[in-house]
């Protein structure tokens, strides 16, 4: 394996134990984001209401009905924003890559006012297909604007575009929302988190995330190489051009499914994926389903965060994440300066 | 080195400027849902005006479009300064952070003070100030590494992070907010002009004729901070205390002018950018032109989200996002 011979270095062992505990751990904090709450449940009904389901009971409903669904999303969506978050840290070799921080939130955002002021009675499908459509146009001109110049990917230009971008995109949604009245429709989905999912929108956001997983499961090799620069990828035979665009999509997959079902939540994609990193080495074959397991688990706890700080309200997630990422990416920022 | 070519293309810029800033004034006068043609506003200022054409100018538009030019003045050369001192030509209060830390204070201050009304109006300004010194002294000490100082890039990125850690507590914080209370924050997010008399007027003139001058007087420094960190030290400026005073006035101008105005992005970005391409780089020729170009934006974005979408308006800050966002892009690509 060239790799090997190269600066990947990989942890088998601990990625190994790290992806068992981690599921452990998922399983776990999902049986908690379940039991606390409003009504309090304990284990033991949580257990049987999920394997010996029974509609007659009223937690049975209450768990399967409208809290099992809100802990798989929070977990699905978790997984999603970090794999695509640990696949654009890869390709730009930019460790505070995000989608939240470059322009995919703002865009989707954007599509939604779109979409509500003209389309009202869209379908739930139609309108993840939009905020797709959104978010690519969003990390378009970012990424387009990041790499105008030669050598421009670097952290503090991609930043800048991300903000700029963002600014004028969620200023279009703003005025739009301004505009047709819908502010508060536009708040709500913002702010509203993963209350409310429903085992609908489950089916239809379930298959396209785990496309996404899987395509980026099997380009996971081909990213690590990228990951040493596109010269070295080059030389080592890669179409780089089309391992770019492919890895572009997967991440527009997994990121706009996230935000069509959650909002815009920054910075879940740019904290698990660097954790991850540190403790299983570059080799991405390790660092995506560690991510995708350990970015769930961010997202359920930060679910049950907020349903429990200002209880009986709800924080918005987005709030809670972004609190705790902030440390985070000024860490990195510091870091990252300091060369 | 001054050439008389020069000196005659900046005065006839600044002529040129103030005369658009003139022209504007009586566009702004002139539209909306309650206006004066421009007979009519001769008319008035010369005290020959009618009962309501007196209300409609002194009460209503005057106060607005001072407050207006006021603060885009104030951002404008905030602006000019934090681009000189961290030698990167992208910084602008509203993408460091500043506007943040003022807003997260805002809230603060509507949640808890609405009450006592009266002299809210002057206190606000101060409670800006302070968030705004807040966010600034958090991002200036973050960036800070021992033995390597204040680097530039590294002080965008954490301003940038700052940003976004206090605009998630602005919105957690927001949510506790009663339907009223969140309203007019939630405009003053957006950036629309909410301080209209003149009251506001009276609040936030004072920093501006107090600051701006101070910043002309310390043009030289700022032209000598903007060179190279080694060449102003060998020039004898105490650097770390010049750019701290600088970074004082920077963040009390445009802390004062958001609170007033409202959170309004960009300007500080663009009209320093447009002086400096006019006049060229000295700070003594493009900061007062700056400063008025700052006005001429804010005026033109306040008056066309007026007259959209009569009669609530688009808030200023929106279209000045999007006239904004684009020349940044463009910035962007052409350094």
């Amino acid at each position: 394996m060239v790799e090997k011979e190269n600066k990947v270095y990989s942890r088998p062992a601990i990625g190994t134990s790290l992806l068992a505990f981690g599921f452990i751990l998922l399983i776990g904090s999902i049986v908690l984001g379940i039991s606390v709450g409003a009504a309090h449940i304990d284990f033991q009904t949580v257990w049987r209401s999920i394997f010996h389901y029974d509609s007659t009971r009223e937690a049975d409903q209450i768990i399967v009905g409208i809290r099992l669904p809100r802990e798989l999303g929070a977990a699905i969506v978790g997984a999603a924003f970090a794999v695509s978050g640990a696949i654009m840290q890869g390709m730009t070799r930019n460790p505070l890559a995000d989608p939240g921080l470059l322009g995919l939130n703002a865009g989707a955002s954007l599509a939604l006012a779109c979409v509500f002021a003209f389309h009202p009675s869209a379908t739930y499908l139609s309108v993840m297909f939009v905020s797709f459509i959104g978010a690519g146009i969003g990390a378009g001109l970012v990424f387009g604007l990041g790499s105008l110049r030669p050598g421009g990917m670097s952290p503090v230009r991609i930043t800048l575009a991300g903000a700029a971008v963002s600014a004028l995109l969620s200023a279009l949604g703003e005025g739009m929302a301004l505009y047709y009245k819908l502010s508060q429709d536009l708040a709500f989905w913002t702010a509203g988190g993963v209350s409310g999912t429903n085992w609908l929108q489950l089916k239809l956001i379930f298959p396209v995330v785990v496309v996404g997983m899987m395509m980026a499961i099997v380009l996971s090799k081909h990213l690590t190489i990228l990951s040493f620069g596109e010269e070295m990828a080059k030389g080592l035979g890669q179409r780089t051009l089309l391992t770019k665009a492919v890895l572009m999509t997967v991440v527009l997959i997994l990121a706009g499914a996230a935000v069509s079902l959650v909002g815009p939540v920054a910075f879940v994609g740019l904290m698990v994926p660097n954790i991850v990193r540190y403790l299983v080495g570059t080799d991405y074959r390790w660092i995506i389903p560690c991510s995708a397991v350990f970015g769930g688990i961010l997202m359920v706890l930060a679910d049950t965060a907020a349903r429990m700080v200002n209880a009986p309200y709800e924080t918005p997630i987005g709030a809670i994440v972004s609190i705790a990422g902030v440390p985070f990416f000024l860490y990195l920022a510091r870091k990252g300066g300091r060369k | 080195m001054i050439n008389s070519d020069r000196l005659k293309r900046v005065r006839f810029t600044m002529i040129s400027a103030l005369f658009l800033l003139l022209a504007l004034f009586v566009i702004s006068v002139a539209t909306g849902y309650i206006s004066l043609s421009p007979a009519q506003l001769a008319r008035t200022i010369l005290g020959q005006g009618t009962s309501k054409e007196n209300l409609i100018l002194f009460d209503f538009r005057l106060p607005r479009i001072i407050i207006t030019i006021l603060a885009g003045m104030g951002l404008a050369v905030s602006g000019s300064i934090l681009q000189s001192i961290t030698r990167n030509p992208l910084s602008d209060p509203g993408v460091l952070g500043i506007h943040a830390g003022a807003g997260l204070m805002v809230v603060f201050y509507v949640m808890f003070f609405t009450a006592e009304s009266t002299n809210f109006l002057y206190v606000l300004p101060l409670f800006a100030l302070l968030g705004g010194i807040f966010a600034a002294a958090i991002i200036y000490i973050l960036s800070y590494l021992k033995g390597e100082g204040v680097d530039p890039n590294r002080l965008v990125l954490i301003g940038v992070g700052i940003a976004a850690a206090m605009n998630g507590a602005i919105l957690t914080l927001s949510t506790r907010l009663e339907r009223e209370e969140y309203d007019f924050f939630a405009n003053w997010m957006a950036g629309r002009i909410w301080g209209d008399d003149w009251t506001f007027v009276l609040a936030l003139l004072p920093w501006i004729l107090l600051l701006l001058p101070v910043v002309l007087a310390k043009s030289n420094v700022l032209n000598i901070l903007n060179l190279h960190e080694h060449v102003s030290v060998g020039l004898g400026v105490h650097v770390e205390r010049e750019r701290l005073i600088l970074i004082f006035i920077a963040v009390a101008l445009s802390s004062a002018s958001v609170s007033v105005s409202g959170s309004i992005p960009f300007i500080g970005l663009m009209a320093p950018h447009i002086a400096r391409a006019l006049v060229g780089p000295r700070h003594q020729w493009f900061l007062p032109i700056a400063a008025v170009l700052g006005a001429i934006l804010l005026l033109a974005a306040d008056t066309i989200g007026r007259v959209i979408l009569d009669p609530s308006g688009i808030p200023a800050g929106i279209v000045v996002s999007i006239i904004g966002a684009p020349y940044f892009m463009y910035l962007m690509a052409k350094k």
